[in-house]
């Protein structure tokens, strides 16, 4: 479980909050449980929006990368 | 509490209290016991306070007679009172005139993670010109923890700032406590409480207190700074030859004394007042949850202000929610960043680290009835319903 390499990357540059956390709630069900999808987004509400997304809808936000284009990437794994 | 020449008036409805009105922490409308003072000082207040004629003395007195009654609500000396032309510049003087006279040695600022704006835009002014900068984070119900809050001061503090209770969620800070460590080291504490005067009871061992007479029911364009004697503070701002050597300038005579009575109204209703709002806003954040799904209901749930309530609604955008809350005749703020100018999102929200899109701020006023709240949640689950099917979340 502490394998944080993940099996799908959403691309939301460019979108604002909530839209890269609805992108988030609508492929979630696109990898198994146990699996991490990767959001990267540069809203900075996002750094807020994707952890709470996870506490409120019971997964793992299972830490922060940085893109090599130094965009904020949100890796969380599926739990439910 | 005396009241001095200020007048009283009794009480009626404000002519503009509107039964969707749910943003009284931006401003409230003028309370009815301050409309006819303001009315009345402008013919009887309108002379310089300064001056040593009739007419001056008159306004004196009047003045004198306003920072009495805001002292004793307060809970300090009158002379330790001076009117600001708003909160925000009562924030700025009171952080900027205790750094003009701190000790040499004392070259730090301890502030909260959720104080307003306004206190951390002095935080940042300071920074620039060379002081160190501590901010102390909050708990997921945006609780300061005392003890997190001591080891951030020493004796190399300058000032600490800790809010009364926060203005987006409400929750009502240990600010005695903060204090007691602060003591220790004899730093002194800076309360901005414009959320709480005339709303809960308010912390006692501050050294520096900030406050908005339009939080209240009184007039824009009257802020309270109060700086204990004792405290070393000196304006940042030149001299000037009138008034208390705190704020310079001409007093606002007749919006003092409006503010003046609308704080002695407020206080004398506001345990009345929390006792009917505290179970409107029980019922908001117990309802709103049960009716729509993934919403986040924020701030503390009994360390809080009895008007106020916060939530946040997944998938939802906050300026789409303003606007159709407005179109169904509600008027509520928001904490989102693409209702705010910087298009940040809100540093309360995300130090709580609770969800900051979709969120809604509702603060009752004082006519709000139980039937206005139940049509408000009903409203509410309808706007969230309908936006959510147009992202395609329902």
């Amino acid at each position: 479980m502490n394998d944080t390499t993940a099996e799908l990357t959403l691309d939301c540059r460019g979108t604002r909050c909530p839209l890269p956390v609805i992108e988030l709630a609508r492929r979630i069900g696109d990898v198994g449980v146990g699996a991490v999808i990767a959001v990267a987004a540069d809203d900075p509400a996002a750094a807020s929006d994707v952890p709470a997304w996870c506490r409120m809808r019971g997964h793992e936000h299972a830490g922060t990368a940085t893109a090599p284009d130094g965009v904020a990437v949100y890796l969380v794994r599926r739990l439910t | 509490m005396r009241t001095g020449g200020v007048p009283t008036h009794p009480h009626q409805p404000a002519a503009n209290a509107v039964s969707g009105y749910f943003d009284v922490a931006s401003g409230e409308p003028l309370h009815p016991a301050a409309r006819e003072v303001l009315l009345n000082a402008y013919d009887e207040g309108w002379a310089d306070p300064a001056r040593l004629y009739r007419s001056g003395r008159r306004a004196r007195m009047l003045l004198d007679n306003a920072r009495e009654v805001v002292a004793a609500v307060l809970g300090c000396r009158p002379d330790e009172v001076s009117f600001t032309p708003n909160g925000t510049q009562a924030v700025q003087l009171g952080i900027l005139g205790r750094f003009e006279a701190r000790e040499r040695d004392r070259t730090e600022l301890a502030v909260s993670a959720v104080e307003h704006s306004s206190v951390l835009a002095c935080a940042t002014r300071l920074e620039s010109r060379g002081a160190v900068v501590r901010h102390v984070g909050v708990d997921a119900a945006g609780l300061v923890d005392p003890d997190e809050f001591a080891a951030a001061v020493g004796p190399q503090t300058a000032l600490a700032c800790l809010q009364a209770a926060n203005h987006e969620v409400g929750t009502v800070q240990p600010v005695d406590d903060v204090a007691a460590a602060c003591a220790e080291h004899d730093v002194p504490v800076l309360t901005d409480a414009a959320q709480a005067v005339g709303r809960v009871g308010l912390p006692a061992h501050w050294s520096i207190l900030a406050a908005s007479a339009h939080k209240w029911g009184g007039p824009g364009g009257v802020g309270v700074l109060a700086v204990r004697r004792g405290v070393r503070w000196r304006s940042p701002w030149p001299d000037d030859e009138r008034g208390d050597g705190r704020v310079p300038g001409f007093e606002n005579v007749p919006g003092v004394l409006a503010a003046a009575a609308a704080l002695r109204a407020r206080h004398e209703e506001a345990a009345g007042l929390a006792e009917r709002h505290w179970p409107l806003v029980e019922h908001i954040r117990t309802r709103v949850p049960q009716v729509i799904d993934d919403v986040d209901v924020v701030g503390h749930p009994t360390r809080r202000l009895p008007h106020l309530v916060t939530f946040s609604c997944l998938y939802v955008d906050g300026e789409a929610l303003v606007t159709e809350l407005d179109r169904a005749g509600f008027a509520v703020s928001s904490g989102s960043s693409c209702t705010s100018s910087t298009l940040q999102p809100s540093h309360v929200l995300a130090a709580m680290g609770a969800l900051t899109h979709g969120n809604v701020r509702v603060s009752l006023g004082a006519e709000v009835t139980h039937d206005d709240v139940e049509r408000f949640i009903s409203v509410l689950a309808d706007v969230i319903t309908r936006l959510r099917e147009q992202a395609g979340m329902s």
